[in-house]
């Protein structure tokens, strides 16, 4: 289908895009790998688009005082190609590819994706399993929000009318951190049915919730196992029940202890 | 035409001049405003990669972005990189190894293919399949369009 009628502008400095967003019915377009295709199917009716892919200082990935700054426009091509990410954060480096396909990752962005909040997505989980930092610009203050906290259910952000999603902070990994990212998907380059993004303890799953769902298991495989089937509570989608997603779950989560 | 805007960019060489509404999709654009057709309008929501363009470089779902967001951009579609002769060996190979059967997925497939063939390398089957996996064909069944590439990448 085709995209509803709306406005579209291009600001060239943040102040600009911040006075644009807070307008009604405003919406921020970044690599619209997302957002076009619920235009496309008339899910989204938008009357402003703000393309921000304009604005300068927020394409840039910098790795400095423990932390990598991923800027909010990164796309997932910069983010497979970044030395930077493939040393410091082997977690997102291994979740990347998984994002769909080239043509998609070329325009697709770090920050569209975790604003967007698909539970099925990669980095939303990846972000909390590696205990990231959200900047948040609004016109009057710049806040910064744990993965954690960011995160409020299905598409829901704690992102509110007028604030945009500028950056994200990850620690880097020292050398004892085990890191490791698994999904299965039906295709290459599809949504997962289920993914799992494993830091040390941390076990954070996608596609199993509404949100990223968070366990840490320090104890041995199969109490974690049998703790994971006892909380975790996968939505079915249109081609898995619950119970499927939920044993693929531990599928997933024995493949990522045996390979940590 | 309330919101419509005036953009310049440049296609397969040309500098194109238009006023567009946003919520115009480039591909439809180049099909219906400069009557490019060569590149095929499939799922609409970024799936099937019939569309799949060149835009500063890089390979696109044309039915993901709009028109106004190439303003200022360079687009190259199958028909540019086909006068350019940059598509020929793959041309040639997938006429060679019958890598297409309707031809509707064959425009965006070329794209994408000559992506990996821009890179300089030997590649696997596997991977060949993994780097066409945004793209589908219900014809082929796949085995003859990765021999196609296959041969152009790996010589």
């Amino acid at each position: 289908m085709k995209a509803p009628s709306f406005a579209y502008a291009k600001p060239a400095s943040l102040a600009e895009a911040l006075e644009l967003l807070a307008r009604p019915g405003a919406k921020v377009l970044a690599g619209g790998q997302s957002l076009i295709p619920s235009l496309n199917m008339r899910l989204s009716s938008p009357e402003l688009l703000v393309d921000i892919t304009g604005l300068q200082g927020l394409s840039e990935i910098k790795a400095s005082n423990g932390a990598v700054r991923i800027g909010a426009l990164v796309t997932h091509a910069q983010l497979e190609q970044s030395p930077e990410v493939k040393k410091h954060l082997p977690l997102l480096a291994q979740a990347v590819p998984h994002v769909a396909h080239t043509a998609i990752r070329n325009r697709g962005t770090l920050g569209g994706s975790l604003a967007l909040a698909d539970p099925a997505a990669e980095y939303p989980a990846v972000a909390v399993a590696l205990e990231a930092v959200f900047e948040i610009t609004s016109k009057t203050s710049i806040r910064r929000v744990d993965a954690a906290n960011f995160f409020k259910g299905l598409f829901e952000t704690d992102l509110k009318a007028g604030e945009l999603l500028t950056a994200v902070e990850f620690p880097v990994a020292k050398p004892a951190d085990r890191s490791v990212f698994v999904e299965l998907a039906r295709r290459n380059g599809d949504y997962a049915i289920v993914g799992l993004a494993a830091h040390n303890d941390r076990f954070v799953f996608l596609g199993a919730g509404d949100r990223p769902v968070q366990f840490s298991f320090k104890s041995n495989l199969e109490e974690a196992k049998a703790n994971l089937k006892a909380i975790l509570k996968p939505p079915a989608d249109l081609y898995n029940t619950s119970a499927t997603k939920l044993h693929l779950a531990g599928v997933l989560l024995e493949r990522a202890w045996n390979t940590r | 035409m309330e919101h419509a805007l005036d953009i310049t960019l440049t296609v397969n060489g040309t500098r194109v001049q238009h006023r567009v509404e946003p919520r115009e999709h480039l591909i439809d654009f180049l099909r219906e405003k400069l009557g490019l057709t060569g590149s095929h309008v499939g799922c609409e929501h970024g799936v099937c990669g019939a569309c799949t363009l060149r835009v500063d470089g890089q390979i696109v779902r044309g039915c993901l972005m709009l028109a106004v967001q190439a303003n200022g951009c360079r687009v190259d579609t199958v028909e540019g990189l086909s006068d350019s002769k940059e598509l020929a060996k793959l041309q040639k190979a997938f006429h060679e190894k019958n890598a297409l059967q309707c031809g509707f997925c064959t425009p965006g497939m070329l794209l994408a293919a000559q992506d990996l063939v821009l890179k300089n390398k030997k590649f696997t089957r596997e991977e060949i399949r993994q780097h066409i996996s945004g793209n589908y064909c219900r014809c082929t069944g796949y085995q003859a369009i990765v021999d196609a590439i296959e041969e152009v990448v790996n010589g």
